[in-house]
Parts: C-alpha cells; structure tokens; sequence
C-alpha cells in the first residue's frame, strides 16, 4: 500500500513539475527572447553611431539611377564593408541558448532530465527513435527513395521511372497535399522546381510579380544599413562558396527586397518572438513613433544569405525565386534563429540531437565531452543553416524534399541528420583529444550522401 | 616484368611529379634509357622531326601524338573538320545532311571560321553578309588566351587584307597566322555571367579510335557579367574565361576559382530545364569531341608508343547548342585553387593507370584494352573496335540521362542508328 502511494505521489510530482516547468518554460522563453533581442538591436544602434550612418536614408536621384543600373550585378560594386560586421554570428546564438536555464530546476529535476550532460538545460518533450521511425515512415529501409534508389548501380525500372511518373502525375493535376506527400521519398532534379511552388502555393501571378517590384522600387529609393550586414553576408559567405558564388548578385536581389517585404513581419504571429522596433529620432520610446527596423523584422545574421542561396539552383527569375523563398522562410527558417518550444525550434533541435546521441553514442559523446568538445558547439551551425553550405548542394536539395514534405525541421536541421552524421564518424571522432580535431573530422560534409545516413541511423541503429 | 619505370619529363608540375613518385617510378634525364616521357609540345616536335631520327623502342611511351597539331592548332582542326564534311558528304552519308540553309545537321559545331590572310577574300565576303555581327581573331599558335582580340569592323583587321602575293607581310611564317571566326554572342548564361567548358579527353590510339572522356570536367566563369554591348568588346574579362586571363581581373577568387565542376551544371540544368534537354546537349557534347577526333584520324600519325590527353573548350549558347572552340595537347597542370590540384593530380592518376598498365615497364604492342576497374574517373566516350564488333551496344550503353558517350548505335559510321535516337 505505502509502495503504491509513494509510486502515485511521485508521479503526481512530476506531473506537477512538468506543467511548472512548461508555464515557467514560455516565460523563461519570452525572458531570453527579449533580452537577447535588445542585444542584437544594441549592436545595431552602436554600429550605426560609431559609423555615423543611419539606419536609413532616402537615396538621392543620382544615387538612385545609378543603383537601377546596376541592379543586375550588385556583385560588382565594392563598397568600403570592413568596419561592417555581422550582428551576430550563429555561436553566439547559441550560448544564449545555453543559458536557458529554468532556476527552479535546480532541485527536484525530472528524473530523466538529471541525466542530460549537454549544452540545452530545457526539459522540452521531444521524440525519441521510435516516434521519430513513427513520424518518418517514409523514409524506412523497404521504401524507396531518391538519394538511394537512383543510383547508377541501380537500374531504374525499379524505382525511379515509377517515381518520375507520378510525379509528373502530381504536377498535371495541381495536387499541393500529393506533392507534399510524394517528395517525402525525394524529388527528382526536373521536378523539384515545380513541385516547390506547388507544395508552398507559389505560383507567380501578375499581383506578385508587381509587388516584388515595388519592393525593388523600395530599395532603390531607400538605403538601409542592414544592406551593408546583407552585403558583407553575401561576400563573406556565398560568394566564397563552390556553389554558389555564380549567383551572388541575385542573392543581393532577394535579400535587399526581403528586408523591406513588410508582409513578413506576419509570421511573427506564430513566432513566439517579437520583431525589434525602432524609434524615429528623438522620440525614443514613444510608441507612435516605434517602427520596425528592418522593415521586415529580421536582423540577418552571419551565414542568412545561405538560406537563398541553394534556391538559386532551382529558380532563376528573381520574382520566384523571391517568393519561394521568402515562403520557406516564414514557414521554416525562421525558427532555426528564434527561441521557442516548437518542435521544430532550434531549441528542439538540439535538445533532441544530444539526447539522441546520448543516449545511442553514450561513449562517443562521454568522450567527446570530455575532451570539451561538446557535439552541439560543432553540429549547432550546420542546424541553423539548415546544412546549407556543408553539404553538397544536390544532397541539401534531398534534404530540403524531406522538410517540405514533412513540414518539419525535425529531420535535417539536425537533429537526426546531426546526429546520423556523428555516428558516421564516429570511429575517427573517439580518437580525437581536442575540439579542434573533432571541428577537423567533421569540417567537410561534401561528400557525404544524406539519405543512406538517415535511413541507417533511424532504422537500422539498434536501440 | 621486373624493373621500375624510368621516367623523364620537362613539365616541372608537383602534379605529375607526385604521381610518378607514389608509382615508385624512378626519374632519369632524357639522355638515358627512359620508359616513359612526359613531353610539353615543344620536346614532341624535336623527338619526332626527321632530322632527329629518334627511334622509339616498344618500352618506351610519350604522351604526345607526333602530329596531334592536326586537332590542337586551331586553323588545321578547322581544316579537318570541313575536309571531313566534305568528304562524308561525297559519301552521301546521312550524317553529313544539310538543312534548307544548307547548314550541317549534325556536323554543325565549329562556329564559321576562316584563315587569314590565306581565306580573307571568303571572310570578307562573310562578313558583308551579317556586318553587325562580332568575329574572334586568334592567332594559330599561341594558348592562354594570348593575343587575342574582338572585332566588329573590317577597319579592324587592315593588315591581313594585303595581297598575300607580297612577301612584306610575314603570312608565311606560320607564327603569324590567325583564324578568324564567328563571335558567340549569345552564349548561355548563368548568374548573368559567361562560362566555357574544359574537358579532358585521352586518347590512346586513332586506327582503331579509342578515347576516354574525364567525368570531372568543370565550367570557367567569367568573373564580369556579360553583356554584348560593343562598348565592352576590349574589355576581356567580359569574353575571355581563360583562367590565366581571368586571374588578373579583380574579382578573382582563389577558393572556388570562378570554376563550377560539370555535376554543378548538369543539376542546375535539369532544375531549370529540364532533364530531356540537358541530357541531348551533353549528348551533344560528347557527339562533338568523338567526330572531332573522327575527323583527324586519318591523318593522325597513330604511333604505337603514344598515347595523348587533350583539354577540350566547348562553349554552350542560349539555345543548349554546344560549340566546339578549340582542343588544347597540353592541357594546364598548374592548380588555381586547392580543388583544382586535387583534380587535376587525380586526372594525370586516371591518364596513368590507363596509359602504363599496372604501372609496370610498358610494351606499346599492348592492345590498349585496359580492364574497366582501372578507368577511375573515366568513362569510354568511344571504342571504335567495340563499336563494329557484335553486342558493342552492351558496353556503350548508358543509364538515361547519365551519357556514358554515343549510344551504340551513333558509333556506326553509317549513322543509320544515329538519326533514330537522334529524332
């Protein structure tokens, strides 16, 4: 009787906990949010003071001319960027990340939570390998799959063809809910273009192509300082990249519209983040004279222009190629840089790449932590760019299939496919003594091919 | 056989250095007895001019044709070409059809070139019938991008119309002479920006044709973008991709190298345009370099101690029509980037394992047949011998949309084959 009782009361207090921890938990969220966001718009006013320019400023006609100019090569133009730097960098996001922590967890932890040795401290709920074998059903080892079943050893009248053709079948009849179910196993190269804008509902009409021009007028007639932080992403990253340097100007196309497009501050009604204001000079904080800065509510980090750049590879009429991505951008991206307990929030995402690897590479993490590489300071950026730039672009397409599909960060950003990709190297990565090294091992993901490493990891590891 | 090859070369490269070493190859000079001699083109006309009376011995193998200028200059390939038109067309061969403009079909992949000063009466004549056109001037012998110019007026090219009866003009030393071809103005852009395609091609013999096409080729971007506008014709950082030329420009970067590998093309090419036409056009590709070496076969002196590894420069339009520009003998072994070493260090590799069976002293009475597991990067573009013999088609055949060359039936001289997959 007194085992029984005990047994319930410690259920109950854990019950108890949890909801605590989870009221608790979006406080804590909305705390870290905020604070972190006047650390970003700091950075941003001090930029602006210490370089006497100002946030934004009306072009002048001449200025204005010789911009539509030269619109098409942006590229070209080679503005003095060095005092620029980027507002933040994705480590630093991260060890805001890191201090979330809930200080009424310090006692009375949930048990399974006391075990947790990596870098997230927030109980958040997520899946383990059986939900998540659960959840990516389609990706399992008898399903096929682009990425796997095309290659050249296989011949193609056992999955491909077939594949080809129903897709072709989704794209003739318009169908968004069969597109998204059909590039879970992977679109093919020809397709994916089309299938995109019909699981994303783009689809180009005379009203969209007008309003990307407005949003070009925009540009040319407005200078922002956060174009400087767009330009020095793009030739820091993109332009340097294997990839993607031949499409630099039309990430400058993009990006500028992107932070003057208005309509994005929209997503963040369901981002649990608030887009960072400004005030008009002179009336700080007053709110009638609060604006959004940049128009759009996003302040571009270090490595943002990497999120458009692997589209360019499928849409090369810049009003498109606007539109797609600004779509993934408020369906997806935006979490991958904002605080949240979504799911498919980057909190999540680490929180369930290092229990999953804790819990099925025990000794490889133990190792790794001891020599103070913890797996998340060296997955974290591969996450937040949602692997563009570390994998070869034709992979990083198959794994963008699979958020599309899935609707879910929940596969690439990381956490599984981190995780998929430590177990890899697992070998060379026991042997390593310092951080260093394990950055070394793991610096290149070019030639890794995403699919195979999913599929073992999920369905082939045993638990 | 026992014994480690001996070799010699005067191309000072870490990348064939490297790889003769990793072979425990042992370098010797020129003035011993050497198995293998990589050459530059300089030291190929010397051992095998008739003055030299160099005798090659069958373990000997240089990597040169002895008259490979037959493809590599630019006014003898253009020679051959047009001999080799001509001549299928006396044949009556469906492969040298006309269409109702009397242009080639399938033969059609040189732009419109003529010598100078020997052709300036029939380039005149040319140039009257399309004067806003633009014409490349490029002198015969020089490479790297030397010495070239545009022009878009007659007044620009004065000095080669003198009659050619007058010996002040040097037109006989061959050093002077110059093509003179059709301009490209409309090449297929990406990025805003005009690119070429370098290709390696080995060849290891001509009589029967046997060549090899490197899957790693790469795409040279120009590192301005592009625009025809004749203001910019000097500016050659617009038309020339030459890597050498587009070093010195300023925006050029030294990770990527303005260099996009062949993969990279192939998938932009699908998304955007789909898989049927990006297939037909690296058909295409590949149809172009096979008839090229076709074309100067013949006339190839197809030495059993050579064996040659070409650079192809293609240039594709904004109708996916692939051009072919020029074949360069000694392709460029000096690495722009690190990518770039690594490429071409595993390139001479390939060009090795193919070129020196198993790495041992060699025999050139060897078939030439190397086992498929030592191609590496390589894929058979062409194998003559296979092609006539039965169930050829077997091992020319390749996965849709992944060329692995002419499908059997194009290696038929009768082409027959050709038009049906063709049409």
């Amino acid at each position: 009787m007194l085992q029984e009782e005990s047994d319930l009361s410690l259920v109950i207090a854990q019950i108890v906990q949890k909801l605590k921890g989870s009221h608790l938990y979006a406080q804590l969220e909305r705390q870290a949010w905020g604070s972190w966001e006047k650390r970003i718009l700091k950075s941003l006013n001090s930029m602006c003071t210490e370089l006497s320019i100002p946030l934004a400023r009306k072009r002048p006609v001449g200025e204005q001319k010789e911009l539509l100019n030269k619109w098409n090569e942006m590229g070209t133009d080679e503005p003095d960027l060095s005092l620029f730097r980027p507002v933040y960098a994705p480590k630093d996001f991260l060890e805001v990340l890191i201090n979330l922590r809930n200080p009424n967890y310090e006692n009375g932890d949930s048990l399974s939570f006391r075990t947790h040795l990596g870098l997230i401290q927030v109980p958040l709920k997520v899946k383990d390998i059986p939900e998540l074998k659960e959840f990516f059903v389609e990706l399992g080892l008898t399903t096929g799959q682009l990425g796997i079943d095309d290659s050249t050893q296989v011949p193609p009248e056992l999955f491909e063809n077939e594949h080809v053709r129903i897709g072709q079948k989704v794209l003739a009849e318009q169908d968004s809910a069969a597109a998204q179910q059909y590039v879970r196993q992977g679109s093919p190269t020809a397709l994916r273009a089309e299938l995109w804008a019909l699981i994303l509902n783009i689809s180009s009409q005379p009203e969209d192509i007008l309003y990307y021009e407005q949003l070009k007028t925009n540009v040319i007639q407005h200078d922002l300082l956060v174009d400087s932080l767009i330009y020095k992403d793009v030739k820091l990253t993109a332009s340097n990249d294997d990839y993607y340097f031949v499409f630099e100007d039309y990430l400058y196309q993009v990006l500028l519209c992107f932070s003057r497009d208005t309509s994005v501050l929209g997503h963040f009604a369901y981002n649990s983040a608030s887009p960072p204001k400004s005030y008009i000079r002179g009336k700080l904080g007053l709110e009638e004279y609060a604006v959004f800065y940049p128009p759009n509510g996003v302040i571009p980090f270090h490595g943002f222009s990497m999120y458009v750049a692997p589209l360019c590879f499928l849409y090369h009429e810049p009003s498109k190629l606007y539109q797609i991505f600004r779509e993934m951008y408020v369906r997806f991206f935006f979490r991958l840089h904002s605080i949240s307990s979504h799911p498919s929030g980057i909190v999540s995402l680490c929180l369930l790449f290092e229990t999953l690897l804790q819990t099925y590479l025990p000794q490889l993490f133990y190792h790794l932590r001891e020599i103070g590489a913890q797996p998340l300071r060296i997955s974290f950026k591969w996450m937040v760019r949602a692997f563009s730039g570390y994998l070869a672009t034709d992979q990083l397409l198959l794994l963008w299939d699979r958020i599309l599909g899935y609707n879910s960060l929940e596969i690439l950003a990381g956490k599984i496919l981190a995780a998929a990709v430590f177990a890899f190297r697992a070998v060379n990565l026991m042997e390593v003594t310092s951080l260093a090294a394990a950055e070394a091992v793991l610096a290149d993901l070019s030639t890794l091919k995403v699919m195979p490493l999913l599929q073992i990891f999920l369905f082939a590891t045993v638990t | 056989m026992a014994g480690k090859v001996k070799w010699v070369t005067d191309i000072e490269k870490s990348v064939l250095i490297n790889n003769f070493e990793k072979r425990g190859w042992v370098q010797v000079t020129d003035s011993e007895d050497w198995n293998f001699y990589w050459m530059s083109v300089q030291t190929i006309r010397n051992v095998f001019s008739v003055e030299a009376g160099y005798r090659l011995s069958d373990d000997q193998i240089v990597n040169h044709f002895p008259n490979h200028y037959e493809l590599t200059r630019k006014d003898l390939m253009v020679k051959n070409i047009k001999r080799y038109r001509k001549e299928l067309e006396k044949e009556g061969s469906p492969l040298a059809e006309k269409d109702e403009n009397g242009k080639y079909l399938y033969l059609d992949f040189v732009p419109v070139t003529y010598m100078l000063p020997a052709d300036y009466n029939l380039f005149v004549e040319e140039f009257r019938k399309s004067p806003s056109s633009t014409w490349i001037m490029k002198p015969c012998g020089k490479a790297q991008g030397k010495g070239i110019f545009l022009i878009n007026k007659l007044s620009q090219i004065k000095k080669w119309s003198r009659d050619s009866k007058t010996s002040s003009f040097v037109s006989q030393s061959t050093k002077e002479a110059y093509v003179i071809s059709l301009y490209i103005n409309n090449p297929l852009l990406i990025g805003g920006r005009k690119f070429d395609l370098r290709l390696y091609v080995l060849v290891s013999t001509y009589r029967p044709l046997r060549c090899y096409m490197y899957k790693l080729g790469f795409c040279r971007f120009c590192t301005v973008k592009y625009t025809p506008s004749t203001s910019e014709l000097d500016n050659m950082f617009v038309h020339l991709t030459n890597v050498a030329i587009q070093k010195h420009g300023e925006d050029y970067n030294h990770i990527h190298g303005g260099k996009w590998t062949v993969n990279n093309l192939r998938l932009y090419l699908e998304s955007t345009r789909g898989k049927e036409v990006t297939g037909k056009l690296f058909d295409e590709i590949h149809w172009i370099i096979v008839q090229s070496l076709k074309a100067v076969a013949p006339v190839m002196n197809n030495d059993k101690h050579c064996f040659e590894c070409y650079g192809y420069d293609i240039i594709i339009d904004d109708k996916l029509k692939p051009w072919l520009i020029e074949v360069n003998a000694s392709p460029s072994l000096t690495s722009s980037t690190a990518n770039d070493r690594i490429l071409k260090y595993n390139l001479i590799n390939d060009t090795l394992n193919i070129a020196v069976p198993n790495g041992e002293i060699p025999d050139c009475k060897w078939n030439k047949s190397p086992p498929k597991e030592v191609l590496g990067n390589y894929e058979i573009l062409y194998d003559e011998e296979l092609a006539q013999g039965d169930g050829a088609d077997r091992e020319l055949r390749s996965r849709p949309g992944q060329s692995l060359g002419p499908k059997g039936g194009r290696s038929r001289d009768s082409g027959r084959t050709v038009l049906t997959t063709w049409k």
